[in-house]
């Protein structure tokens, strides 16, 4: 390993313009060596553009930075070499098999037993049997596994997994995690995107990112604390008529339904028990004041930073 | 997983085989790529000896038997043996007889006549008194190689044929001598030239297509990400593209030159292992050039119409269809700018000629040169990013 020190990614102020919009504005962050990153924000919020500025496959137009102690302008062959990075949309080769797939990519990162490396790979990845089937033919779950096995071949420093587990069933999301869990054991760096709380829970790290701005990061329990939000949780009937007569009064941030019951946040926590208390006593509803969830966070961080950039 | 680390001395050397070695995973890559794709596979084989009989065949710069008519307007022994004379040369078959001049015109303007002979009243009798009458032939010109051959024997077939009969006994001693002497090809025969033609014509049409796509088919699959996020460089993934084509290029000029000497007997005067050299060298050019293509589209139906933009004129202005000294200076110019130019000067001179390499050095540079160029514009152009 090229450097000691504790960092995988560290970047500063990184900007990124197409055509005059700006997608990453002055994007900071730090990456500990062997943690699980993981990468939040709504559609176009400029993640895929940061994870593809940090493997070198995109310029940043200001802002530098290091990746595994490379810098991300000039070393970006070097740091090829060390990364493995899954993008979005499937990219292995469709008419390929799934054997030919990882001979191609071990023989091109150079291990010296390409056949064996991906005759390994695939009894890890539980594709005995259809090592012959056109990586085309397979099921979105055994795509999504064939192109992580074919990122990790390398035996890469750090991995970069741009939505991994979109449109991906249940089961195989659970597998797969429990996969990068055991790379980052390991002693693997992941960063990975993800819209599924329950995934963002799963990860050591997270950052929030909307509208290019990097808004919130750190560990789960720490967005939630620096959000400031006070949530009540409401249960009973016409919830709706509820959340509609909530919505916009003074105090109250943001009003979202969860299932069957109605979460209400704010961070003027007076001005929003004052709000609430007409209808604190009415029959048929049920208060409880409880911490918001990471979703309740990120909704609202998402509604703020619209009002602020948009 | 256990993490692979080199030792920093033998880094170099890995560094050297590198290129080989990620040009190797590219090649094997696209060649698994182009077996599993049958129907490409198959056009490889199919396209050359489809073009090749369909066109040796069929095209014959020497027309014969081109339909014609006549107008008599006179109906003496001297008209009949000059229509005689005329239909012996077999570039003409007389399908009408008319004595009317409006009739002659609407034969000719219908098009159901190429050619038409006006015999004047008069004729033998302006002949006898030594008045050299006008023998008017009408040519429909509209197609100037069909008529120029046939419209080329006039001369000599009227004058033997009015020696013939203006005279009893031998045919008098004429006042000079034409000499006709088409050399290489005597016969006038179109298919000596034709399929040594065809040799380049097919090979530049399949060559450029196979590798304007391969560039832009990645970047529409998707596959190109994946690809630029790995340890390859531009030149690796060239030559990983263009390899598994030369020796498709190869099994097709293989073929085509087999056809051509098999089923029409074009000769190969020359050596077969320079042929064989030659070759390769103008089907790398083609490929560096539908490579360079690739790398400067966005899409594959651009690419489709950058290579029709590039292929129609190597027809026209390489000298495969119309002779090259023909053409304006200019127009000569931008024809020695085509890799085709230079390819059928050495496939006619080696398969026609038996011409050797001493020959032939100036076409081979010119190949060259074009295929250097082609590849530093695709290596410059390739773009290492998404940006």
């Amino acid at each position: 390993m090229s450097n000691g020190n504790g960092i995988a990614i560290d970047v500063k102020g990184l900007s990124k313009s197409f055509g005059g919009r700006e997608v990453v504005h002055d994007l900071s962050m730090q990456v500990k060596r062997g943690s699980i990153y993981g990468f939040l924000g709504p559609n176009g919020s400029g993640k895929t553009t940061t994870i593809r500025i940090l493997c070198g496959l995109l310029t940043p137009d200001s802002g530098e930075g290091t990746c595994l102690g490379y810098d991300i302008r000039r070393d970006a062959e070097k740091i090829k070499r060390q990364v493995g990075y899954m993008t979005q949309r499937f990219s292995l080769y469709q008419d390929l098999s799934v054997r030919e797939n990882l001979e191609f990519v071990a023989r091109l990162y150079g291990l010296t037993d390409a056949r064996g490396a991906a005759r390994d790979m695939i009894r890890r990845l539980g594709l005995s049997g259809r090592e012959e089937q056109l990586a085309g033919e397979l099921s979105g779950g055994w795509k999504q596994r064939l192109a992580l096995g074919a990122c990790t071949l390398p035996n890469p420093q750090l991995l970069l997994l741009d939505e991994p587990t979109a449109g991906v069933d249940p089961k195989a999301r659970r597998d797969f995690w429990n996969e990068i869990h055991s790379l980052a054991a390991e002693g693997l760096t992941v960063l990975v995107s993800t819209h599924y709380m329950d995934e963002a829970e799963r990860c050591h790290e997270i950052a929030y990112i909307a509208y290019g701005y990097l808004l919130a990061h750190g560990t789960v329990e720490e967005v939630i604390a620096k959000s400031a939000l006070t949530t009540y949780t409401v249960t009973g009937e016409d919830l709706n008529e509820l959340g509609a007569a909530l919505t916009g009064k003074p105090g109250i941030d943001m009003v979202a339904p969860f299932g069957t019951s109605l979460h209400v946040s704010g961070r003027n926590v007076p001005a929003l028990e004052a709000s609430i208390a007409p209808w604190r006593e009415k029959s048929g509803l049920n208060w409880q004041k409880s911490s918001p969830s990471l979703e309740d966070v990120f909704i609202e961080l998402m509604a703020r930073s619209k009002d602020n950039f948009q | 997983m256990s993490a692979v680390e080199h030792p920093e001395p033998r880094r170099d050397i890995r560094e050297h085989f590198g290129f080989l070695r990620r040009s190797y995973a590219m090649l094997i890559k696209e060649f698994i790529q182009l077996r599993r794709d049958r129907v490409s596979f198959a056009m490889i084989v199919m396209l050359p000896v489809m073009q090749l009989t369909l066109f040796g065949y069929a095209i014959n710069t020497t027309p014969h038997h081109l339909p014609s008519a006549v107008l008599l307007q006179e109906d003496s022994d001297l008209a009949r043996s000059v229509l005689k004379a005329l239909e012996n040369t077999k570039y003409f078959r007389f399908l009408y007889e008319v004595h009317d001049v409006d009739d002659f015109d609407n034969l000719l303007k219908s098009g159901k006549v190429l050619f038409g002979v006006e015999i004047p009243r008069g004729f033998e009798r302006a002949v006898r008194r030594g008045d050299r009458p006008a023998l008017l032939v009408a040519a429909d010109a509209t197609d100037p190689v069909a008529a120029s051959a046939a419209l080329g024997s006039l001369g000599m077939v009227v004058q033997t044929a009015l020696a013939h009969d203006l005279y009893i006994g031998g045919p008098p001693e004429m006042p000079f001598e034409i000499r006709a002497h088409a050399r290489y090809n005597p016969a006038a025969n179109s298919s000596l030239n034709i399929v040594p033609g065809l040799v380049g014509t097919i090979l530049t049409m399949t060559m450029l297509i196979f590798t304007a796509l391969s560039v832009t088919r990645e970047v529409e699959r998707g596959t190109m990400e994946s690809l630029l996020s790995m340890p390859i460089k531009p030149v690796e993934v060239m030559f990983g593209k263009i390899v598994p084509y030369v020796l498709v290029g190869f099994l097709q000029a293989f073929l085509i030159i087999g056809i051509g000497v098999g089923l029409f007997g074009v000769p190969v005067l020359g050596n077969l292992v320079l042929l064989a050299l030659l070759s390769t060298l103008f089907i790398t050019t083609n490929l560096s050039i539908g490579y360079t293509i690739s790398t400067l589209v966005q899409n594959q139906l651009q690419a489709m119409q950058m290579s029709m933009m590039f292929f129609l004129p190597s027809i026209l202005l390489s000298g495969f269809m119309f002779p090259f000294a023909g053409m304006p200076a200019w127009a000569q110019y931008l024809g020695e700018c085509l890799p085709l130019t230079h390819y059928l000067r050495i496939v006619r001179a080696i398969m026609l000629k038996g011409a050797t390499m001493e020959n032939l050095r100036f076409d081979t540079l010119a190949l060259a040169g074009l295929m250097l160029l082609a590849m530093t514009v695709a290596v410059t152009r390739f773009r290492r990013t998404l940006d």
